[in-house]
């Protein structure tokens, strides 16, 4: 989120689309209420099912699933057709003024670069022309045609109403309606905020969703105000830490980039990181990254890590390939290339799509850790269950280690949430059994791999004998600790420049990101997390809920990264001069010496308002992208794309129907099925009653919602002699799912393309392990894609034929 | 199921003794539910669950969100869904929490000729006392929302408390504390129908011209209210009755039959002295045990 949860009560308008808020973030969506009642909110949904957030929406229009840049992209042409776009802030904090090179184009489906054969693209022309400083070119008069916001009306001038309709299926008034309300809010001192979750990720032109609503934000001038953002509803406990500390293949934490091959030493690994401004007196932040990164270096690695060994730089693994993300993983078990995995935490064979693939991959293995706090599906996956898993264990011989752990209530810890606070929670209770704390586990595995490598030596042993592993409780560090190392300390005595006096301590912690330096004199594990366990103690701990202005914003709550700070890019709340633009919803404003206000400024506290420096300032040019220059996979400017898996062509290029550099392999492609044998659109979801895979363990949940089932209109479900509670059997190319039918009128058949097109709807909570009843899982049906930037699967849009049948019967 | 002190009964089933009613200075209370801010997620039926320690059986899909499928002895609250299509085509789902409305005149009070059975406190709660209860079923007669639920396991009915064990300490109902939008309210009955004023109001400026409160005078006003939508057409809400009212049988029977029918008794008891006076004792004889026995198995089997 930009914004926090209770900033939501601030808004206008409040649009959810790619997510359910209601249904999958229901304490959260109190403030969506609040708003409603206390700020005469209107509340808009825009979804393919009428949901439990539509059941309380002001009002709802339905989309085929997949389409939502096309709705978007059409909601930009008639922002910008109408001219209702916020002026002065898209005039002052967009590069909608600058231009773009004149290599730059987009043809047929294409951006300029692309290649065929790699399925990817050279994105040196989506950028800036530069002036002989290296500065983007401004025409601050909108003049020149070349201009992002003349690029960007040409890029949209397709999407008319009448097309979006064709796309979309959303009836033009409903469409037209939507952009009003949006348009609403252009207005200075009106707000939208926009609430998305995995609706909105789970496609192969995710990330472009995102971007898109993004881009109609920029233009409303919704970004950076109390009301407004974009505000990612995260689904799982903690999975916001899970991306800021950098769990995944390609990252490292803080959000820096993991080297590549290709980057043989530091110097040239930070020519592509630390940004220089790209507009004169910007701040582009990124120039600090060689002080998050070795901080983060004398963190792992302590005194080990030097100016002379590059900070211990070869010591981190280079990747040969983008990343080696999950749907790689089982490729590669597939083809026999991966043999061991060590599944923490994660329930690949109901959480990851293809579950046939997910099977066969894991029955190839030579072993299987599980860590989990529940019998999970995963580590299972060898034994018959009879229809649901129908395993021949004989013919497996993947060895399977499950080590029960702890769960979130049996330790001590912090949890981020959407809003980017971190939450200390206490252990309320002692895990049962032998459960182990998942620190425990990896700490033993930690030390006898080292003892190995130290025993056996190895190709290359350096980066296990090397680590620093200094804390109290070697064999169970504790959670107070690695929250200090995360927070990181003074090595030496720090010293200000200036002054030439000691300002921090060596051995103090650090009271934020600010003081880390790049000379090994200070460490730090997540330069973003920087401040949150201070001197002054645990600041993630606090629980004092005072809101001064009643805004939302309650500083001394818990601690938000980066810097405590409530609401990214605040700067933008207030105009070019520093006056709120909203003055009865202030965050920051100028007061002629400094900025104040009820936020931490995201900005240089006393740079002044004449000094024309960017609010956006992560980015070079210190404003937010209308064209992303090349920062997506998948083009500057979002493009609608059909599903991999689509019941139509692409009407505006059928010859690049789907995302052109969509992650998809070979034979997963060759499980694709057509509209002929698979006529239904299908989308998965989750639904109120149950959290993923874990609470149909528990017996309230399941009562709740006992049995898999599959939703379907009434129009295609008499068509088919489908009844009402009746057993159906839902196939896709890659497998089938029987369960029982909910005929509802919430989903109803869509015009698209002059087609009726139906939507069945798959929640994907049971599995065969737990209270509730044994199910298949949705995931027997989804296809192997993954989003073009993220490689998220997309399991939001794909083709199933649905039949009437009976129970199913055990083999 | 909870047994307040009887000097806060103002209601007592089957009994002519008036409770001495010393703590009459209690507010009225009543729970609103504000259906039009409900988003239909069932904290409320788990959260009623865990506090009274209730688990009805794992059940199947039965063609609706609507789970278990129907309230019972071991399902207090339950949310109802409704797809419903407007004058203007549009589709609304109409979500209600179902339990019992805590009437001000209960019907299953009323009915009930066990007593002690079921009582109405001074805050204007009903509350079942099972120890005292029968289960002969009058109750689910006598109840014009269709609640209470007769256990097989023990014979005895119940329904939801309004928590009154919490409400006696201070404390708001459980469904009340564990809704995440606020749409159950809890507090005295007169700040609940003001609130539900104000919500109103905001429902009509968002184009519900007939919303409303649910507060049915046919009963005389109840301790559970809705704010609806749609108050001209509540039946929309999964049948929430439009006019509510206590059988014609049970107001028969407290009304006429009840008088005739002590009537009957006392000039039994009366016939039964002069016979005994007359003629002696009676002997139950062997075939008259028997007979006994078999009245009373065929109606356990009818339960």
């Amino acid at each position: 989120m930009t914004n926090t949860w209770q900033d939501i009560k601030n808004a206008n308008v409040v649009v959810v689309m790619g997510g359910n808020a209601a249904e999958a973030h229901p304490c959260g969506f109190k403030w969506v209420i609040e708003a409603k009642i206390e700020n005469g909110a209107k509340l808009v949904v825009v979804d393919p099912r009428f949901t439990r957030t539509a059941s309380v929406a002001d009002y709802y229009a339905p989309i085929r699933p997949g389409t939502d840049i096309a709705f978007l992209n059409g909601v930009i042409r008639y922002l910008l057709e109408k001219d209702a776009i916020q002026h002065e802030y898209v005039r002052a904090y967009t590069n909608a003024g600058l231009i773009v090179k004149d290599g730059f184009d987009f043809k047929d489906g294409l951006f300029s670069g692309y290649n065929e054969e790699t399925h990817t693209y050279d994105k040196s022309s989506w950028d800036y022309e530069l002036d002989e400083q290296g500065y983007a070119k401004s025409d601050d008069t909108w003049q020149n045609p070349r201009c992002v916001i003349n690029l960007l009306k040409q890029h949209v001038s397709r999407y008319t109403p009448e097309m979006v309709s064709r796309i979309c299926g959303t009836p033009q008034d409903k469409f037209l309606h939507v952009c009003e309300l949006f348009a609403s809010t252009a207005a200075p001192d009106k707000a939208m905020t926009s609430l998305f979750a995995l609706g909105w990720t789970q496609h192969s032109v995710g990330a472009q969703n995102i971007r898109t609503m993004a881009m109609v934000q920029l233009l409303l001038g919704n970004i950076g105000v109390a009301g407004g953002g974009m505000n990612a509803l995260r689904g799982h406990s903690n999975i916001q830490g899970l991306t800021d500390v950098g769990l995944l293949s390609n990252l490292m934490p803080g959000y820096m980039n993991l080297p590549n091959d290709k980057e043989t030493s530091l110097d040239v690994y930070m020519k592509t990181k630390q940004y220089k401004p790209l507009r004169p007196g910007q701040t582009s932040y990124w120039q600090n990254y060689r002080k998050f990164f070795v901080s983060f270096q004398k963190a792992m690695y302590g005194d080990a890590a030097k100016q002379e060994n590059d900070w211990a730089y070869d010591w981190l693994p280079k990747l040969d390939i983008p990343l080696y993300d999950i749907i790689k993983a089982f490729e590669m078990m597939n083809n026999g290339q991966m043999t061991g995995y060590i599944c923490q935490g994660f329930n690949p064979l109901q959480a990851f799509p293809d579950r046939g693939k997910i099977r066969r991959g894991l029955s190839k293995l030579k072993f299987l850790v599980t860590m989990d706090p529940l019998d999970t599906e995963t580590s299972r996956f060898w034994q018959d269950f009879g229809p649901q898993n129908p395993a021949h264990s004989a013919d497996i011989q993947t060895e399977v280690f499950q080590l029960p752990t702890t769960c979130f209530a049996e330790e001590n810890g912090s949890l981020v949430n959407s809003a980017r606070w971190l939450q200390w929670h206490w252990k309320a209770a002692e895990g049962p059994g032998i459960a182990k704390s998942d620190i425990w586990i990896m700490s033993g595995i930690f030390h006898r791999l080292r003892e190995l490598y130290r025993k056996e030596g190895g190709a290359f042993p350096d980066p296990l004998l090397n680590v620093t592993w200094k804390y109290t409780d070697p064999i169970s560090p504790d959670p107070e600790e690695l929250a200090k190392e995360m927070n990181g300390r003074a090595l030496a005595d720090l010293t200000d420049p200036a002054t030439n006096t000691v300002t921090t301590k060596a051995g103090t912690l650090l009271d934020g990101f600010a003081q880390l330096r790049d000379d090994g004199t200070t460490a730090s594990g997540c330069w973003i997390f920087s401040g949150c366990f201070t001197e002054k103690g645990n600041q993630m701990a606090r629980r004092d809920a005072t809101d001064p202005r009643e805004q939302g914003i309650a500083p001394n709550w818990a601690w938000a990264w980066p810097a405590n700070r409530r609401i990214l890019y605040n700067r933008a709340s207030a105009d070019p001069d520093g006056k709120p633009w909203n003055p009865a919803k202030p965050i920051i404003s100028w007061n002629g010496a400094r900025w104040v206000g009820i936020d931490v400024p995201d900005y240089g506290p006393t740079v002044k308002p004449s000094d024309g420096v960017g609010p956006f300032i992560m980015n070079a040019e210190g404003m937010g992208r209308l064209f992303a220059r090349d920062q997506m996979g998948d083009g500057p400017f979002p493009e609608h794309y059909e599903p991999l898996e689509s019941p139509v062509e692409n009407v505006l290029h059928p010859k690049v129907s789907s995302n052109p550099v969509a992650r998809v392999f070979a034979d997963d492609r060759a499980a694709f099925g057509s509209p002929k044998q698979f006529p239904y659109v299908a989308t998965t979801y989750r639904l109120t009653e149950h959290f993923h895979y874990w609470t149909k363990h528990a017996l309230i949940n399941a009562i709740l919602q006992p049995e898999e089932f599959i939703e379907i209109g009434e129009v295609l479900a008499k068509e088919k002699g489908i009844e009402q509670g009746g057993w159906v059997k839902v196939s896709s190319k890659r497998g089938e799912v029987i369960c029982k039918a909910y005929v509802t009128k919430r989903i109803k058949p869509m015009q698209v393309d002059g087609k009726p097109t139906h939507v069945i709807g798959v929640p994907i909570h049971w599995g065969f392990t737990g209270q509730a009843r044994k199910g298949y899982g949705a995931n027997t049906l989804t296809p192997s894609v993954g989003d073009a930037n993220t490689q998220t699967p997309e399991f939001k849009a794909f083709l199933v034929n649905v039949e009437k049948t009976s129970a199913p019967v055990a083999a | 199921m909870s047994d307040l002190q009887s000097q806060d009964y103002v209601r007592r089933s089957a009994s002519t003794m008036t409770p001495p009613q010393a703590r009459n200075h209690e507010d009225q209370v009543a729970k609103l539910i504000d259906v039009t801010r409900c988003i239909g997620c069932k904290a409320c039926q788990s959260a009623c669950m865990e506090w009274n320690d209730l688990r009805q059986d794992i059940g199947h899909f039965e063609g609706s969100y609507q789970n278990p499928d129907d309230l019972s002895p071991d399902v207090w609250t339950l949310m109802k869904f409704a797809e419903y299509e407007n004058e203007q085509g549009n589709l609304e789902w109409l979500i209600r929490k179902d339990g019992c409305m805590h009437c001000e005149d209960p019907g299953c009070l009323k009915a009930c000729p066990a007593p002690g059975a079921i009582v109405q406190y001074a805050n204007g709660i009903v509350d079942f006392i099972s120890d005292k209860c029968i289960g002969c079923g009058y109750c689910v007669k006598g109840c014009p929302f269709d609640i209470p639920r007769i256990s097989k396991k023990d014979h005895k009915s119940y329904k939801c408390t309004l928590c009154s064990d919490r409400v006696s300490v201070g404390l708001e109902p459980a469904c009340v504390k564990a809704c995440p939008t606020g749409a159950i309210m809890f507090g005295s009955k007169t700040d609940m129908k003001d609130w539900a004023q104000e919500r109103i109001v905001d429902l009509k400026s968002r184009g519900f011209e007939k919303a409303g409160l649910y507060d049915p005078q046919e009963v005389g006003g109840t301790h559970v209210m809705y704010v609806l939508h749609h108050a001209d057409k509540p039946s929309l809400y999964s049948g929430l009755p439009d006019n509510p009212r206590i059988s014609p049988m049970v107001t028969a029977w407290k009304g006429i039959i009840k008088p005739i029918a002590l009537f009957g008794v006392a000039l039994a008891a009366l016939a039964g002295f002069f016979h005994w006076i007359t003629e002696g004792p009676n002997e139950v004889t062997e075939e008259d045990e028997a007979a006994g026995e078999r009245v009373l198995d065929d109606a356990e089997k009818t339960l």
